[in-house]
């Protein structure tokens, strides 16, 4: 794999800056010349992503420090992008039994448990490390098909 | 995101076109929620020919309704033409519950 570009960003937590982090990461990956679908399945894994460290990072007192940010970096390869998105928050105790589907913490907000197992339906490789009280990181690597 | 609720009959039509995600499904919940209440509306139609992007915070929103309107026997009906918005509507399994129409008179 050779890198071809990359770029880094951080930015707070807030639900406003959902709609931002996809479009970014979307326009970026455009220059790797992918599908609608497939720039529409990155955004879809991004948006999941930074949901999550919106929703669920900083949830509780103990967790929000004024900062409450996300870091984005993303690297262009010849065959595809690698997406790193990674808070600093509660971390998540259990990722085996996170990362199942319908499983989630919060059903009380309407939440149905299916980001992670969108992420890793719409991308080619989904990895997660995550240590509570220290926070969480999604790596995810999506393959263009013009490429390979 | 742009959001319109219409009304035909018992059925409750409501438009969603751009893009919907958690930063909008707060004030969308309530406002359907506060149509959903009064004692005429039994179904609701969830238009979604417009919709360029949608993720899990949709999903929730949609089975969320479901429960509203199952416990006065009502349905839940979808129109999407959006790839990408249908495969994750697949994955999530709503379509156990919601039926997928092409236009609104196959739901009114
Ligand atoms: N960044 C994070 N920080 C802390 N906990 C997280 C984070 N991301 C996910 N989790 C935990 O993992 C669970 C599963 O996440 P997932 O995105 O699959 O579902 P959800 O967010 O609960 O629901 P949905 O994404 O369908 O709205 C969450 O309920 C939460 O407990
Ligand atoms: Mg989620």
């Amino acid at each position: 794999m050779r890198r071809i570009n990359e770029f880094s960003m951080d930015f707070l937590a807030k639900s406003n800056n959902e709609g931002f982090a996809r479009s970014v990461v979307g326009v970026f990956a455009s220059q790797l010349d992918p599908t609608v679908d497939e720039i529409a399945d990155i955004k879809t894994a991004v948006s999941e992503a930074v949901t999550n460290c919106v929703v669920h990072a900083y949830s509780g007192k103990k967790y929000q420090n004024g900062e409450n940010k996300i870091h984005i970096h993303c690297v262009l390869f010849d065959c595809g992008i690698e997406i790193t998105i990674e808070d600093y928050g509660r971390g998540i105790e259990n990722v085996e039994l996170a990362r199942q589907a319908m499983y989630t913490t919060s059903p009380d907000t309407e939440r149905s448990g299916l980001g992670f197992t969108i992420m890793e339906s719409f991308t080619d490789k989904m990895d997660v490390v995550s240590r509570p009280d220290e926070g969480t990181k999604i790596t995810m690597l999506k393959l263009i098909k013009n490429l390979q | 995101m742009k959001f319109g609720l219409a009304h035909t009959g018992n059925t409750l039509i409501v438009r969603i076109a751009g893009e919907l995600d958690h930063h909008y499904t707060d004030e969308i919940r309530y406002r359907i929620d506060s149509e959903i209440m009064k004692p005429y509306v039994h179904n609701v139609v969830f238009d979604f020919n417009k919709l360029t992007f949608m993720d899990s915070s949709g999903i929730g929103m949609i089975v969320g309704r479901y429960k509203k309107v199952k416990a006065v026997g009502g349905s839940i009906y979808i129109m999407c033409s959006n790839k990408t918005v249908k495969k994750i509507l697949e994955i999530s399994g709503v379509f156990q519950f919601a039926k997928i129409c092409d236009d609104i008179n196959d739901a009114v």
